[in-house]
């Protein structure tokens, strides 16, 4: 930011009237006008990390948690979820969960997730 | 594994076998329970549960060896680059009182994209795996049952890849964790937007772990160049941090705010720190307060850092410290050594309990400088907030460079840390959800439309898969090693031949690492001073000599240096001749024999010696000397005659003689034992008396071999001589 010189006496024109607890409650009033947007961004977005975080969660080492990611990243389809397009592959092609996985990496279960997706509304 | 005993070893190599099958029992962060205590003959108002063992502190050696613990959590960073060495000072730590062990990164795991695994070698911290957290916990679970209370274990959620790390400490039993994106983002130059995205899905990891959170606004201390300038910012900081994550659902209990009194002497520390303490306090009431040590002006210099620490926990003792962090007294000039950690521990406890109830004599006042000093922090945090909104939200007002400007808000000095949204480690990775995305496991942040397999799930999305690992353990992918020529076998073959052997070397951090200090004073000035240290490691044999301190005295007249270097020699254990050790009786049992045998004894400083500091500590009832037993004696005072001691102890019909013999030229102490020995004989009594000589140069070994019952050394107290009294009497009177 650009230099200023301290002008909090003038700033505080607005503030100074308000007791010690109008002040914190206008505290986290503000606080929460900072924070909403940050959390609903966190709410409609996912990342690589999270998507890993998710196959870790099913049952996936970290390397083939990567290497899914990775492959689904390339072919755009983490936006549907990467635990998501493991599921729906086992399910639909009655494979456990870690057969999927592998799958995907192969690339076999990428033209198949493509194909599934396609169809469905997104 | 066996429960650990206080007397033997922790094996670390049992510690590392059938890891893939170990499962932390627990989730979750334990808080002290604070209660009152009666210990000893004191009563203590912020305490907690004592020890089942410990290491008290030196001064408890006078007061029944008490170890009253305070009632925050103890903090150690203990994180040396080899966790394997790390996890016995782990031990060393708890017997010291922390039950909160805080595990340090290696230099740029948080730039690293996704998990590492083994158990490579780290710098100025260690590589967070799995194998590493799994092995560390599995030997904490060992130590809490040791000492008898639970132990918090703890690392960073954060960098690019925090949602995975926050499933690895679940998995793993971790309990407590940094997470707070303005940390990536600040000070690690990670995306604004992924950093925040990425937030988002580890707290909520995290709430459902009950894992504990400290936050990262701390480092704007250790960053602005005036650190005390930054104080409406750390409100700033923290609420953004406190509220976004409990929004998220991490619930206030296991929030804390990581803070840190900003300044330090010569500033006036209290007039700055403290007010900044109470606005925060105030503010933040519902939070927990993880109180921080500063470590901003640390040098080189233990003292004065300590000095600057028992000022913050004075500060955490006048309003309040839920954790209560220590910092290493040597952090200012390397990664932190065993000793340091212990010292800072210990300062912890001894300032904690020493300040104990505080509170109820001393109340900050409610007036004056204080209470404006507090308003007027409070206010231009409100300031600062509302400028971030008139800018546009948070992103746009890191891009302005809002945040760690080393001017007081509103004033700015335009050095603020800027960031772009587009730019930094990262950016442009976030991806936006589609209307059918979902994730078919517990803890998972954000739109999920699991409704498209069924309302069930929405509930309990992880029975898609018949539950995730948090729910089914065994499902966890454990790998062992990844580097063949960097693990923690490698490194333990190399030290093999001192782990459990008759070796030793001397060691600062990691087995046999042979690194001493050498504390030096010389008569000149700096420059020369250090070299001249240097030289003396050199011709010392020691090898890596380095000066690590050095504090002028006098410009000219002289200068301290402290260096520290390698010995390049094994001890062997067997070779050693160790002194024997006195047995001591409880004090109970001398009290009552003393009382059906009452014992008199004769003392004084033998020969041409004027010694009489010795003696007279073992005597006074002040100091703890035989006399607090009942044990009456006539002190001959110094330069006494031999044959007077004699003479004496049968005029006196007395028990024993306590022969004082400090100068040791000439060998004039034997000569005296001897001699007094001899006397005894030709006076007939020798058989009715115990003689005793003490003396810094005496030792049993010595004093036996020239006709004394028993010789007592350097250290002797009063409750030493007055066992062996006791003993002897009663085998005398068996005979």
């Amino acid at each position: 930011m650009k230099e200023r010189n301290d002008d909090y006496s003038k700033r505080r024109q607005k503030i100074k009237a308000m007791s010690d607890s109008e002040l914190k409650k206008y505290f986290y009033k503000l606080s929460d006008q900072i924070v909403d947007p940050l959390v609903e961004m966190g709410y409609e977005y996912t990342s690589k990390s999270i998507e890993r975080s998710v196959l870790l969660r099913m049952g996936f080492s970290s390397i083939e948690a990567k290497a899914i990611v990775d492959k689904l990243g390339e072919y755009d389809l983490l936006k549907k979820g990467a635990g998501h397009c493991v599921y729906k592959l086992s399910k639909e092609k009655k494979l456990s969960i870690q057969e999927a996985g592998v799958e995907i990496t192969e690339k076999e279960g990428i033209d198949f997730l493509k194909e599934a997706f396609h169809y469905e509304t997104s | 594994m066996k429960p650990l005993k206080p007397n033997e070893k922790l094996n670390i190599r049992n510690i590392l076998k059938d890891l893939d099958k170990y499962r932390p029992d627990k989730r979750g962060w334990t808080w002290r329970n604070k209660k009152t205590m009666n210990i000893g003959p004191f009563e203590f108002k912020q305490a907690s549960s004592s020890l089942k063992n410990f290491v008290p502190l030196q001064s408890a050696a006078y007061l029944g060896g008490i170890d009253p613990q305070p009632d925050s959590v103890v903090t150690a960073e203990i994180a040396s680059g080899r966790f394997e060495d790390d996890i016995r000072r782990m031990r060393m730590a708890a017997y010291h009182g922390a039950d909160h062990i805080m595990v340090i990164r290696t230099a740029g795991q948080s730039h690293f994209d996704g998990l590492l695994e083994g158990t490579p070698q780290g710098i100025g911290g260690i590589p967070i795996t799995r194998k590493q957290l799994r092995a560390q916990r599995k030997a904490l679970d060992l130590i809490e049952e040791e000492v008898g209370r639970k132990i918090n274990y703890h690392s960073y959620v954060s960098g690019v890849a925090g949602p995975e790390i926050a499933v690895l400490f679940t998995e793993e039993g971790v309990n407590g964790a940094h997470q707070d994106p303005q940390y990536n983002i600040l000070y690690r130059n990670i995306n604004m937007v992924r950093s925040f995205v990425d937030a988002a899905e580890s707290k909520k990891i995290m709430a459902y772990a009950n894992i504990a959170q400290i936050d990262g606004a701390h480092n704007a201390n250790a960053t602005a160049r005036d650190a005390w300038k930054v104080m409406p910012e750390l409100l700033v900081q923290h609420a953004i941090n406190s509220v976004f994550s409990e929004k998220i659902g991490i619930k206030p209990e296991n929030i804390a705010l990581s803070t840190v009194p900003p300044a330090a002497p010569p500033s006036p520390d209290l007039k700055l720190n403290l007010p900044y303490a109470v606005a925060l306090r105030e503010f933040f009431d519902k939070y927990k307060m993880r109180a921080q040590m500063n470590t901003k002006y640390m040098d080189s210099s233990t003292r004065e850092a300590t000095v600057t620490h028992v000022l913050n926990l004075l500060i955490s003792r006048l309003t309040s410290a839920d954790i209560q962090s220590t910092i290493t007294p040597d952090e200012g000039r390397n990664v932190p050594w065993h000793i340091y950690n212990i010292e800072a521990l210990d300062t912890t406890k001894q300032s904690m309990v020493g300040m104990d109830d505080l509170l109820s004599m001393v109340e900050i006042k409610d007036s004056g400088y204080i209470k404006e000093k507090k308003r007027e922090i409070q206010e231009r945090a409100v300031l600062m907030m509302e400028e971030i909104i008139e800018l546009g939200g948070y992103y746009e007002a890191v891009e302005a460079g809002m945040f760690v400007d080393s001017g007081e808000y509103p004033e700015r000095n335009g050095d603020g840390i800027k960031r772009d949204i587009d730019g930094g480690i990262g950016a442009g990775t976030i991806i936006k959800r589609d209307k059918n995305y979902m994730a078919p496991v517990t803890a998972h942040y954000g739109y999920n439309n699991l409704s498209q397999y069924g309302e069930t799930f929405e509930k309990d999305p992880a029975k898609l898969i018949n539950g995730s690992t948090f729910e089914d353990p065994d499902k966890i992918v454990f790998i062992d090693e990844l580097d063949e020529s960097d693990n923690v076998y490698l490194r333990m073959d190399e030290t093999e031949k001192y782990r459990n052997t008759n070796l030793l070397k001397p060691e600062v951090e990691w087995l046999a690492d042979g690194v001493v200090t050498v504390d030096l004073f010389f008569p000149t000035i700096k420059k020369i001073a250090v070299e001249a240290a240097i030289k003396t490691g050199e011709n010392m044999n020691l090898t890596d000599v380095e000066a690590i301190h050095s504090e002028v005295l006098h410009p000219t007249e002289g200068t301290r240096v402290q260096i520290k270097g390698r010995v390049n020699f094994d001890i062997d254990i067997e070779k050693l001749v160790l002194p024997e050790e006195i047995e001591t009786i409880t004090e109970e049992e001398i009290f009552d024999y003393v009382k059906k045998h009452p014992l008199k004894v004769i003392a004084g400083t033998g020969g041409d010696d004027e010694h009489s500091v010795g003696i007279r500590e073992v005597l006074d009832i002040k100091h703890g000397g035989v006399e607090k037993y009942g044990i009456q004696y006539t002190y001959l005072g110094t330069s006494v005659t031999i044959e007077k001691f004699v003479d004496a102890a049968i005029e006196m019909d007395a028990d024993a003689i306590l022969l004082s013999t400090i100068i040791s030229h000439d060998d004039v102490h034997y000569k005296n034992m001897k001699k007094l020995h001899n006397y005894a004989v030709e006076k007939g009594v020798r058989d009715k008396l115990i003689l005793i000589a003490g003396g810094t140069q005496v030792t049993p070994e010595i004093a036996k071999k020239n006709n004394m019952d028993q010789g007592f050394g350097r250290g002797t107290k009063g409750l030493h001589v007055a066992s062996f009294i006791v003993n002897k009497h009663k085998e005398m009177n068996k005979k």
